[in-house]
Order: C-alpha cells, then sequence, then structure tokens
C-alpha cells in the first residue's frame, strides 16, 4: 500500500468517455494490498473496461468474498453498489442481486481460496444457474492473507516461499467451469492489460456468468523462483490461445466475415467479439474441443490464456426460469407479494 | 529511442522547470524545504549563492520561474516562488558570518568594475573571495544601479537595498562614487588585469513626434524615476498619460499617483496579451485605479501656447494576415494631459568607449559580445548585464556577473577563458524509512496564496510605503506546500523491474507506460495519456528484463507525489534527491554527498550517482 492515497488532481489531457467521464471517475478507495499486487493491476483493468463500455457507475453492482482479492471491489467505482459477503458465498449474494434487479450490471471478484476452497459449492451452482455476472477469480495459487500456504490452485512442484514443494492435484477454475456447463470461460494475467481489458469488455457484455481466471502473482508469498504463479513464470510459459478484440454496438463493423477471417461472436447486445486469430484445431465455440485443447496443452506445461469457450446462445438465469423483463424491484408491492388468498387459492390448486 | 542517460546532469535539472527557467539557476526547491522547515538562514544563503540579491529579487524579480513552473500546467497558478524568497530574506537571522570570506593576502590582480548595479556587483560577489582588488565605479553617489534609480521604493525599500548591497562592498570592495568613466581608453590605460562593463542601459528611448520639442513636461520615463528618487521631483499634474506598456511604465505610472496624480492613463498601442509589462505588475497598476487603453498609437503632442495640453492617438484596429499583425487606422483622438512620460524602452549608450581601441560594435551601435564567456572583441574587458545586449533584467545580470567572474578568473589565471568549468550533480535516496521521504510527498491542493497590499489609502501617503505586506506564517505555510518538489527526481533501475504495472497504475497523472520501444515521435503517441507538451521530455528506460519493453515517463505534468516508488515492489523507481552542482569563479563543482540518513556502505553506489558534465 502507498503512504497517501492517490491526489485527485489528474493529467490535464486525460480522454473522457461518452458519458463525460474520465477513468479517474471509475476509480474507488486507497489500496490497502502490497505494494506490486497483481490484484492491483487487475483492479485497473476493471477499470479501464468499464470506462471503455461508458457504464454508468450507478448501474453497477461489485459482490465479494473474503480474501485479498475481495477486498479489491472498494477500489474501484466508488459510486456503485456493492456488497463484501460472507467468505466463499458471493454468488449466493450474486444469484440474489441479480433475481432482484436484472438490470443491475454486476460484478464479482473473488480469489482461489474464496472460490476454489470454501467457496466451491457455490461457484459451481452459480455457473449452473448462468447467472448474469461477471466472475473475476483473481489466481495467485496462495493464501496472502494468511501468510502464503498453498491454495487449491497450487500446481504440484510448485515450491512454497521457504521451500516446501506442493503435492496435491491442484483444481483448475477454467477447465472446471467448462466441464460445468459455464457458457463463458478466459484465463488473463495481471501483467497483461492488453489482452486482459477486451476479455473483461466481453465477460460485461456477456449475457450469463462469464468467468475469467486471472493469474495475478503474489509479490510477498509467490512471486520467487520456484513458484509457477511468478511474473516470470507466466511470461515465460503462457500460450495465448485465442486473442480477441471486443468491437462494441456503437462502432461499425466495418464488413461481413469472409472465408479465412477470424471467427466473430456476436453478443446479444449486438456487440462482437472477434477472435484475431486461432489455431488450426480450435474453435472457442465447441465445449468438447476447447476442453480437449486446453488439456492437450496444460500437459505440455504451458499456462493457456485467451478466451477459451464462449456460448452465446444459452439462456441466462432469468431465461431459463422465465421471469419477466422489468427488474423485480420496480414490480409493485402488491403484485409481487398478492397476499394470503392468493397464496390459499394457489395451495387450493393442489389439493 | 536511445535509453535517456540521467547521469548527465541537464536531464533531471530540466525536470526542476523552475530552475532550469532560472537564469542564474537557483535552488528553488530546495529552499522552498528550508522555508517549510523554518530555516530561513539556510534558505537565504542557498538563494543568495545563486542569485546573490535574495532579498531585492524576493520584490522585484521578473521571475522566468513561475510561468515555467509545472504546478502552472497542473492547476493553472505557478507557486509563489518569487514571494517566498522573500519569506526567506525578511525572516533570516544576521547572515554576516557566513557570507563569502575575503583572504587578508590579495592574489595581486585588480579589476575595474564600471557601474555598481547587479551586474558589476555579483562580478565582485565571486571575485573579491579569490582574493582579487576590485574597484567599482558609479556615476551617482550611492551603488546600486538601475535597482536604486529605476525600482520605486513602494516596491523596493531602501534598506533592503542597503543591506544586500554591503554585503558585497563591505568585502573590501574599492567603491568610487560619483566617479563616472569618461574615457575606456583612459581607463585601459591604468594598470588593471580586467575590465568589467556593468553600466546598464541607461537611455530612454526618444518618441519623435510633432510637438516633442515645444513643450515641457514630457519626461523619459527612467530619467524620470531618477529624479523621482532623488527628490528632484516632486509632483506631477493631475491627468497624466504614460506611452508604453513595459514594467518602466508600470513604475511610472504608480509613482505618479503618489506624486499628485489623478487621471493615470497607460497608453499602448497593441491589446492586453501583446503587452511587455508582467502580469502582475499590471493587476498592481489597476487596483491604484489606473487606467490601461489599448490600440492607441501616439500620433502628436497637442501643444498651446507652448504648453503641453493633450495628446492626440490613432485608434488602431489588428488583424492577423499571413502569421502577421497588421494595423488598420479607424480615427483619431485627442486625450487632454498635464505630463506625458515616454516608457517605450531603453537603449545601451557607450559614448564613453572609443571606437578605436579594439572593442568593436555592431550596426546598431552594440559591443560585440560573446554569449558564453561575456568577453567583447578586446582581450580582457568584459560586458554584463544591460550593458551587453540591451535592457534584460535583474536576475540575468546576475547570471552575466557569474560567468564573467569565471571568465576573468580564468583570464587573470592565463586560463583560455573558452575553458569552462564543468556542472556536477548529486542524486540521492530521499528515502528515510518504510514510505517515508525526506519531503512532504502529499499533494496540496491549496489555491496560490494571493499577495496582501497596503490599504489604498495608506499606501499613496508617502513615496516610500512598501505595498506588499509579505506572506503571514500561514499563508506562508499553503505556500510551501504547493511546491512539487521537482527536484526529488523519480530515478528508475530497470534491471530490477517485474513488470506488475504498480507504478502505471497507481500514477494519479498517467505519466508512465510500459510498452515496446519505437522512435520517440511514435512513443509519445501510445503512451497512457499522449505526450503532447514537446517541451518536456520523456524518460525511456533500457529494455526491462522480461518482456524487452521499455518504462518510458512523461515529465510534463510528474507531481513527483512518489506513488511509483511506494508500489513499486523492488525498489526499481526510487525518489532522489537531485543536486545540480553549479561551478563558480575559482570553485568547481564539487561532489557532496547530502543525506538525512547514513547510507550502508554496500548500498551507496547504487543509491548515489556521481557525474560531471557540460550541462
Amino acid at each position: 500500500m502507498t503512504s497517501i492515497p492517490k491526489p485527485s488532481v489528474r493529467h490535464p489531457g486525460l480522454p473522457r468517455n461518452a458519458l463525460g467521464l474520465t477513468t479517474r471517475d471509475y476509480e474507488g478507495g486507497m489500496s490497502t494490498l502490497c505494494a506490486g499486487c497483481g490484484h492491483d493491476s487487475i483492479t485497473a483493468a476493471i477499470i479501464q473496461a468499464v470506462w471503455e463500455l461508458d457504464l454508468p457507475p450507478h448501474r453497477a453492482a461489485k459482490l465479494s468474498g473474503i480474501g485479498c482479492s475481495s477486498k479489491t471491489t472498494a477500489y474501484f467505482m466508488r459510486q456503485s453498489h456493492g456488497f463484501n459477503a460472507v467468505h466463499g458465498r458471493m454468488p449466493a449474494v450474486a444469484s440474489g442481486v441479480h433475481a432482484a434487479n436484472r438490470e443491475l450490471v454486476c460484478i464479482g471478484v473473488s480469489g482461489d481460496g474464496d472460490s476454489l476452497s470454501i467457496g466451491l459449492g457455490q461457484l459451481c451452482h452459480a455457473i449452473r444457474r448462468n447467472i448474469n455476472l461477471l466472475y473475476v477469480l483473481e489466481n495467485n495459487g496462495v493464501y496472502g492473507l494468511t501468510k502464503g500456504q498453498f491454495s487449491a490452485s497450487a500446481d504440484v512442484g510448485s515450491k512454497s516461499k521457504r521451500g516446501e514443494p506442493n503435492v496435491q492435484p491442484p483444481i483448475d477454475p477454467v477447465l472446471l467451469a467448462i466441464t460445468l456447463g459455464a457458457t463463458f470461460v478466459a484465463r488473463g494475467f495481471s501483467g497483461d492489460k492488453k489482452q486482459l481489458v477486451p476479455i473483461l469488455k466481453a465477460g460485461l457484455a456477456h449475457r450469463g456468468f462469464a468467468l475469467v481466471d486471472v493469474i495475478s502473482p503474489c509479490v510477498t508469498f509467490n512471486d520467487h523462483e520456484a513458484s509457477t504463479k511468478s511474473y516470470r513464470f507466466t511470461r515465460g510459459h503462457r500460450h495465448e490461445l485465442a486473442p480477441v478484440d471486443f468491437i462494441p454496438l456503437t462502432h461499425e463493423i466495418a464488413a461481413a466475415t469472409v472465408p479465412g477471417d477470424p471467427v466473430s461472436v456476436t453478443m446479444h447486445d449486438g456487440s462482437v467479439v472477434r477472435f484475431r486469430s486461432v489455431g488450426e484445431d480450435y474453435d472457442p465455440t465447441d465445449r468438447d474441443a476447447a476442453y480437449a485443447h486446453i488439456r492437450r496443452l496444460q500437459a505440455q506445461g504451458e499456462v493457456v490464456t485467451g478466451l477459451l469457450y464462449i456460448d452465446e446462445r444459452a439462456p441466462d438465469m432469468h431465461g431459463v426460469n422465465g421471469t419477466i423483463e422489468e427488474p423485480l424491484t420496480r414490480v409493485p408491492y402488491a403484485s409481487l407479494c398478492p397476499g394470503n388468498a392468493a397464496l390459499q387459492k394457489l395451495q387450493e390448486e393442489y389439493r | 529511442m536511445q535509453p535517456t542517460d540521467v547521469t548527465n546532469p541537464r536531464y533531471y535539472h530540466k525536470v526542476v522547470d523552475c530552475q532550469w527557467g532560472c537564469p542564474a539557476h537557483t535552488n528553488v526547491p530546495e529552499y522552498i524545504r528550508l522555508i517549510a522547515q523554518g530555516r530561513y538562514t539556510e534558505s537565504y544563503l542557498l538563494n543568495r549563492a545563486s542569485n546573490v540579491f535574495p532579498g531585492i529579487l524576493g520584490r522585484t524579480c521578473d521571475r522566468p520561474c513561475e510561468p515555467a513552473c509545472r504546478r502552472t500546467r497542473v492547476d493553472g497558478k505557478p507557486v509563489a516562488i518569487c514571494r517566498l524568497k522573500r519569506v526567506a530574506a525578511d525572516l533570516r537571522d544576521d547572515v554576516s558570518d557566513f557570507l563569502p570570506k575575503v583572504p587578508e593576502r590579495k592574489n595581486g590582480k585588480r579589476i575595474a568594475l564600471v557601474g555598481a548595479g547587479p551586474a558589476s556587483l555579483t562580478v565582485a560577489n565571486d571575485l573579491m573571495p579569490l582574493g582579487y582588488e576590485c574597484v567599482v565605479f558609479e556615476k551617482l553617489d550611492r551603488p546600486g544601479g538601475l535597482m536604486r534609480t529605476n525600482i520605486p521604493a513602494f516596491r523596493l525599500p531602501a534598506s533592503v537595498l542597503d543591506e544586500e548591497v554591503a554585503m558585497i562592498i563591505d568585502m573590501g570592495v574599492d567603491l568610487r562614487l560619483a566617479t563616472p568613466v569618461t574615457s575606456m581608453r583612459a581607463l585601459l590605460a591604468e594598470d588593471y588585469d580586467a575590465v568589467f562593463v556593468g553600466s546598464g542601459a541607461p537611455k530612454g528611448k526618444e518618441l519623435d513626434v510633432p510637438g516633442r520639442w515645444d513643450a515641457k513636461r514630457i519626461h523619459i520615463g527612467i530619467e524620470w524615476l531618477e529624479s523621482v528618487h532623488f527628490e528632484h521631483v516632486t509632483s506631477i499634474g493631475e491627468r497624466v498619460l504614460i506611452i508604453g506598456v513595459g514594467n518602466t511604465a508600470m513604475d511610472c505610472c504608480r509613482s505618479s499617483r503618489r506624486l499628485g496624480g489623478r487621471d493615470i492613463k497607460v497608453m499602448a498601442r497593441r491589446s492586453r496579451k501583446y503587452f511587455k509589462a508582467s502580469p502582475w505588475e499590471l493587476d498592481d497598476a489597476l487596483e491604484e485605479g489606473v487606467e490601461i487603453v489599448e490600440n492607441h498609437a501616439p500620433r502628436r503632442f497637442v501643444v498651446e501656447n507652448g504648453r503641453l495640453v493633450g495628446m492626440e492617438f490613432e485608434r488602431l484596429a489588428w488583424s492577423e494576415k499571413d502569421g502577421k499583425q497588421r494595423s488598420e487606422v479607424i480615427d483619431t483622438v485627442t486625450i487632454p494631459c498635464d505630463d506625458v512620460i515616454l516608457a517605450i524602452g531603453q537603449e545601451n549608450a557607450f559614448p564613453w568607449i572609443e571606437r578605436d581601441i579594439g572593442i568593436a560594435f555592431d550596426d546598431a551601435g552594440m559591443p560585440v559580445v560573446d554569449r558564453v564567456t561575456m568577453q567583447c572583441s578586446r582581450p580582457g574587458v568584459f560586458f554584463g548585464g544591460d550593458a551587453a545586449w540591451g535592457p534584460e533584467n535583474i536576475i540575468w545580470a546576475v547570471e552575466h556577473g557569474h560567468q564573467a567572474a569565471i571568465s576573468i578568473h580564468n583570464y587573470c589565471q592565463g586560463l583560455p577563458i573558452t575553458d569552462r568549468p564543468s556542472y556536477g550533480m548529486n542524486l540521492v535516496s530521499a528515502k528515510v524509512g518504510m514510505h517515508a521521504w525526506r519531503y512532504s510527498n502529499d499533494y496540496s491542493p491549496a489555491p496560490r496564496a494571493a499577495m496582501t497590499h497596503v490599504e489604498l489609502t495608506q499606501r499613496f501617503q508617502k513615496l516610500n510605503v512598501e505595498v506588499e505586506l509579505g506572506f503571514t506564517a500561514e499563508q506562508t505555510a499553503h505556500e510551501v506546500e504547493r511546491c512539487l518538489n521537482c527536484d526529488i527526481q523519480t530515478h528508475f533501475t530497470a534491471p530490477l523491474c517485474i513488470e506488475c504495472d504498480a507504478c502505471v497504475d497507481v500514477c494519479p497523472v498517467n505519466c508512465l507506460t510500459i510498452t515496446t520501444d519505437g522512435p520517440e515521435e511514435d512513443l509519445r503517441t501510445r503512451l497512457s495519456a499522449p505526450a503532447l507538451n514537446r517541451t518536456q521530455e520523456i524518460y525511456v528506460s533500457a529494455a526491462l528484463p522480461q518482456t524487452q519493453r521499455v518504462m518510458v515517463k512523461d515529465e510534463d505534468v510528474c507531481l513527483h507525489c512518489g506513488l511509483c516508488a511506494e508500489r513499486c515492489p523492488t525498489a526499481a523507481w526510487d525518489m532522489r534527491e537531485f543536486t545540480v552542482l553549479i561551478p563558480y569563479a575559482g570553485k568547481p563543482a564539487s561532489y557532496e554527498l547530502r543525506t538525512a540518513n547514513p547510507i550502508p556502505s554496500g548500498l551507496s553506489s547504487q543509491l548515489a550517482v556521481r557525474s560531471s558534465q557540460p550541462l
């Protein structure tokens, strides 16, 4: 952390988005994380993404659990709604938020401990329900707040700061999400915003659960020589599988796709995710192929990054449940809860 | 782009905008920090080392530092550097024990100095401690030159001037008052080892339009100010016209106001944008009820029965064509007046320098003087101040004096005067603990302190009531915090960087970018915020260890808040106090380690960079 908050003065030439806001307007409180923490870079990437999307800050809800990563929702969009939930229970709260007000843009931030240990069940069911949520999993392989024990995402053979190797196999959130039927699965790296920002924007535009696993080195406990989640290791072993550009609806899309063009996926709001290049045997819209491909590269010791799988046709939680278009928060109480007489009448039908 | 070489003092010196902008390179941020700590005497002495007259300049300087101040680019108003200098001068203790010591034993060299103004006095200040004998010839009966005769006492009290001039004279200067030099040939015939001409630009420009010679009560600005100073003039008519809008015009109109003028108009040929007067001097004149009339070109003096009754002007409309300003006469107007003061500029006059003694003059009647050595075409004769290239200001005269002193010292030692001593630098970590720096790194959003003035009713009672009261303790405390400490440099050590982006993310003013290398023109366009201010450098590091990209910093609006260094996990960024070491005559720029805390021996090479190069 720093000794002083970031001064409010800004660069006089800072560009403004369609709402007249600068990136500085999307900032939050002063970070108390360690100097050089990957999480702070992810915060900056989120700020860049929501600024580029012209997202009105008061139309967003920030949700998190417990951990270094979960503190970061305080560090961006100070004007937005927020809920800091119990450890591992953020998906439940997010489900509630999304159920009550489907118009809010939900941004969940969690870590490898919060998501893959104590909150693993919650994560699985959030994926299964396909709630409309950008779920950023800040993954550093250690429990930073409790002095650097291995987390459930630590790789076999990766050593702790004191030299102990990890022996338990990791849970890979990306493979887990693909198996569970997630509709948007990506992996980024906190040290590469060029890749991360378009992924976050696509995740926000995606209707449904968007899991973005971000390798985010812990400078204090897991950035040493023998770590597999360090800046140097990630840079050395990163395999960018499917780099994407995100083209929001407001931009004119120049030409229809022609054969030989990269794959493009049109999002439900009309914006387009355009894959700049994909490998010959890789199709980011084919779940089985994507899974097999990622497994193959992982076996070679590569850290696969990029937008790995996308399915834009699946309905989200409201779609599955056939909920009305209007956010429930705007439905008058009398309609939402018609009272005892209506309940008795309903129960009568089942007698 | 080539990685930036920060071991050349020039790079970091240029980052300290105020010091770079000051002709004498006064170490502004350091003296402001000393004021903040209440160390006024040290602050005064630091000032004096470079600008020699802190008390005088703290009231009268043209302040080239202030338009240069980074704070202007950040929040629109520069730090009140000049008036903080006055705080140090006003609140200091006795400094006589700390002034340069003059040796008992002289070195046998005698220097003649013509004129007792700031340029000559600076030469004496630099040479006396080296054992020179300095003989100063002054045509008036008091020393100080234009600082005394042309700056009214309501801006510069005589006591302040006397004290700072005395600091130099009391070193043992042989001051010969009321002794004008009438012949350079005669002076050169005397037994001097070198001659310095610091006689100023003492001739006010004429306005030769019809009627000029037909009436009295048409005055030349600087001559009139001198007469006011010596009390040869004690009153003026009620209606006064000042022709010209330079700083002399401001002094003339404000002096007129104190001598009985009621309806005072400053007549300008052009619009306010083109006025030569400093904006603050214009404001002070307006505050005193002086009217400034734009776009009026003088045509003739209206004289009736041998008495000046008014002046006729052409009203002009200005337009721009092909980048040139053109004027068109709309009509003519006559403005009645009792007195006219001409303040349209000054010229040099050297009737006392014979033209056949090896001192070359150009077509405009100016001596041919070398820009670096200050020497004219005759070896051993040096010029400085307004005498060298026409009217400048006090701070330039001081710098000319320093440079001339170096040349004279070389000349008298038999060394080539083109051998200029090199500049040096100190660069020492400002870190004194975990997130603790030896400067106040937080940004103060306080607005610039406004100077308090004496009530209008009081200030016109006497000619010498000083208008500016100086800053109060509270104003000083706020103003020192506005300084961004640009001399505390963001110093980058590329091999330590792990490219975590922490510094890029935390920088409040988007100075930093990690990107692929490229030519400067291209790099400037792809930074976190485009680097559009070409007058400011961009720093480019060597290739970074992990990705071979480079760290780029746009110096333009850096707050020197140190957040990059606080956020850096590997201390690749560090805040380091930079001091440019300036050589003076007989005193080469020497390396000295100054730090608040002892540096562990293993670290010293990493934390301190020693360098010595010409700027």
